[in-house]
């Protein structure tokens, strides 16, 4: 290992320290000598980042580029033809568009639901304390607990919903077997299933904004609204920029809550990428073309993500 | 004209009396600093001044009018906060022209007074900026120029200095003097650091436990401290108490003898004295000086040379202590043997209750 420059002020020291110092620094290892042993530290962190991580996205990578058939035990190099093919596939295709509304439709709500309810919670007191606990509490739920629990909501003649619209007087329909609904009631469970995160790191954010602030602000003269304006949400800005991130990222991932409620129907209306994944590798075994539908979401993310930090970096440019 | 003024004003924290009917009258153009230890309720009573804080009961009247129900912007006040409060996403511009634009003020008016105001802080060459971008002091200045340009009827200071270094906290001190001086506006400075409170008030009011302890000019209550409490709270060394056995008065002068037993006469009417034998005995530091052939002896513990003057710590015959003044080139030492002369005018009595007994000032 080289020993990085020094400049000179840093060279020149320990000539000028009393004698005791000069000896004490000889007994310790010399820059760059025996810091191998300082890894060690970090080692537990990197095997098993290496193991779980970087080695499955690579070899993830490396299996997008084979025909990798399982079932059949073949596997061979295909070059980029998996991704032609799935460029080709409009059940892929279908998926991708699925995922994507899905995205575009619970993001926003995560942002302005969750920012509402913190803002609505924000405040001490026994009620908003029980009523953070349950918004929260929600999201303690498994999957197919939540799921259960609305398909029940939503039985086609003895759930709550027929219930309700029968005595509006109307005739009881499945928003679940409706070819535009489908993917929007699943939207709407999942808000409802984790809209606990979002709210909780909205008021993580409130709670940073200093008091003297709001003190300042009412002094001049500030009212609610120019006060949430002008203080609250600007204050808020990284939240925000977090909240967006987080919801991107899981919501791109949006899997148990269709396999339990629509199996992706009607007319794969409600199908989503990751579904798409799991059917093609583990129903069909075609592991070379699971794994590259996979990249293609994986690097979705990744643009979903950049162009995110992009418009939250030109606003900040920008007066 | 009124300035401000507190009628029975209390508050309260669930059970918990913070403040219990207090009056003070503050005059326009004054400086008041309300001056106390931490919690003894000064932050309160700024806070219900500037309409932050409910009052219990009691009125707030401003420039005569009451304004204890009205919002904090709507009673013409402005306050300086102890962490600055500046918008820290605002420009320095912004953060002054915030308050004027929620309420309308016309642009050129802005404008006009935030160059003012720059021109007077000499922030003219932030503006641009952001507050991360500026120095504690600079921060300091803009928090005050937020302040200024609101033309407010009285400016509200919560202990805006205890945040910067010791060097700036005294250039500000004199800074906001002479702002006061250009401005003359009420003031009303809450602070805990009583070099602050000394230099800056044209009026001082100690607070202790929710109430007023004395009101009155920083040399009134450097001189005459109406209590034990004042006394120990004003000046450098603080104040030496010293149990005292009451004797025989001489022309009228109550007579005291230390515990040591050295005998003092004072110049404070016995007659003005309470009833009570055992007293304490106030003195200051720079009222008790070494002199060799002293009556009242004992040996030096601690020496403290400050520079312009040079302080003993010395040990009395019964063990107690006291602070004395010496010369700044006295060549006293640690273990010597040294008399202590009091001067007699400016020695204080206090009864077991805490009040306070002076000679009086005609003299």
């Amino acid at each position: 290992m080289t020993v990085p420059a020094l400049p000179p002020t840093a060279v020149a020291a320990p000539a000028a320290r009393p004698a005791h110092a000069v000896q004490r620094l000889t007994e310790l290892p010399a820059p760059g000598e025996q810091r191998w042993a300082n890894g060690l530290f970090v080692a537990p962190f990197l095997v098993i980042y290496l193991l779980l991580l970087v080695v499955p996205l690579v070899y993830g990578w490396w299996l997008s580029l084979r025909h990798a058939d399982l079932l059949a035990g073949t596997s061979r190099f295909a070059g980029l033809d998996n991704y032609i093919e799935l460029w080709r596939d409009s059940i892929f295709l279908g998926a991708v568009r699925n995922t994507g509304v899905f995205v575009v439709m619970t993001t926003p709500v995560f942002v302005i639901l969750g920012l509402a309810l913190a803002l609505a919670l924000n405040r001490p007191g026994l009620l908003a304390a029980a009523l953070r606990a349950i918004f929260f509490g929600a999201s303690v739920l498994s999957v197919t607990v939540v799921t259960l629990v609305w398909r029940l909501v939503m039985m086609p003649d003895r759930g709550l919903f027929a219930n309700l619209w029968r005595g509006l007087g109307g005739e009881p329909v499945q928003p679940l077997s409706i070819e535009g609904l489908s993917l929007a009631v699943v939207a709407a469970v999942t808000v409802w299933w984790t809209i606990g995160l979002p709210m909780m790191l909205f008021l993580a954010g409130l709670q940073q904004i200093p008091r003297e602030l709001y003190e300042a602000a009412a002094l001049d003269s500030a009212g609610r609204w120019r006060t949430f304006v002008a203080i609250t949400l600007p204050s808020l800005k990284r939240t925000v920029a977090l909240v967006i991130v987080i919801e991107v990222v899981l919501q791109f991932q949006l899997f148990g809550q269709v396999w339990f409620l629509t199996l992706g129907g009607p007319n794969n209306s409600s199908r989503p990428i990751v579904q798409f994944v799991y059917e093609k590798g583990f129903r069909e075994w075609q592991v070379g073309y699971a794994a590259a539908s996979a990249q293609v979401l994986f690097t979705l993310m990744l643009v979903g993500i950049l162009l995110q930090m992009w418009i939250a970096r030109r606003r900040e440019v920008s007066p | 004209m009124h300035g401000i003024e507190l009628v029975g004003v209390t508050k309260r924290f669930g059970s918990v009396e913070v403040i219990g009917n207090l009056d003070l009258q503050i005059d326009a153009g004054e400086f008041l600093v309300i001056l106390g230890p931490s919690g003894c309720g000064k932050s309160t009573l700024l806070r219900m001044i500037a309409g932050l804080e409910p009052v219990t009961a009691g009125e707030v009247r401003l420039a005569g009018r009451d304004v204890t129900q009205l919002r904090p912007g709507a009673r013409g006040v402005a306050m300086v906060f102890q962490h600055y409060a500046l918008y820290p996403h605002m420009t320095v511009y912004d953060n002054l022209a915030f308050g004027m634009r929620n309420v309308g003020v016309a642009a050129s008016e802005i404008e006009r007074r935030i160059q003012e105001a720059a021109r007077i802080l000499e922030l003219e060459p932030y503006l641009a900026r952001k507050p991360a971008q500026l120095s504690g002091g600079q921060r300091q200045r803009v928090a005050i120029g937020r302040a200024v340009v609101k033309e407010p009827l009285a400016f509200l200071f919560d202990e805006p200095l205890s945040n910067l270094d010791a060097g700036l906290r005294a250039r500000t001190r004199v800074e906001l003097a002479r702002l006061h001086h250009r401005l003359k506006s009420t003031m009303v400075f809450v602070t805990h650091d009583q070099a602050e409170a000394m230099t800056l008030a044209t009026r001082l009011a100690v607070m202790n436990r929710g109430r007023i302890e004395q009101l009155g000019t920083p040399m009134e209550i450097y001189r005459q401290p109406a209590t034990r409490f004042v006394a120990g709270f004003i000046g450098t060394p603080a104040m030496n108490f010293l149990p005292v056995d009451r004797m025989p008065a001489v022309n009228g002068d109550a007579v005291v003898k230390l515990r040591d037993g050295t005998v003092l006469a004072t110049a404070i009417r016995d007659a003005d004295v309470g009833a009570d034998e055992a007293l304490t005995l106030g003195v200051r530091a720079e009222s008790v000086t070494l002199a060799g052939a002293a009556a009242a002896r004992g040996r030096t513990e601690v020496i403290e040379r400050l520079g312009d003057r040079t302080l003993a710590h010395v040990v009395l015959a019964d063990g107690s202590t006291l602070v004395a003044q010496a010369h700044r080139d006295s060549p006293v030492a640690v273990g010597d043997d040294v008399g202590l002369a009091f001067e007699t005018t400016p020695l204080h009595l206090f009864d077991a209750a805490g009040r306070a007994y002076h000679a009086p000032v005609s003299r």
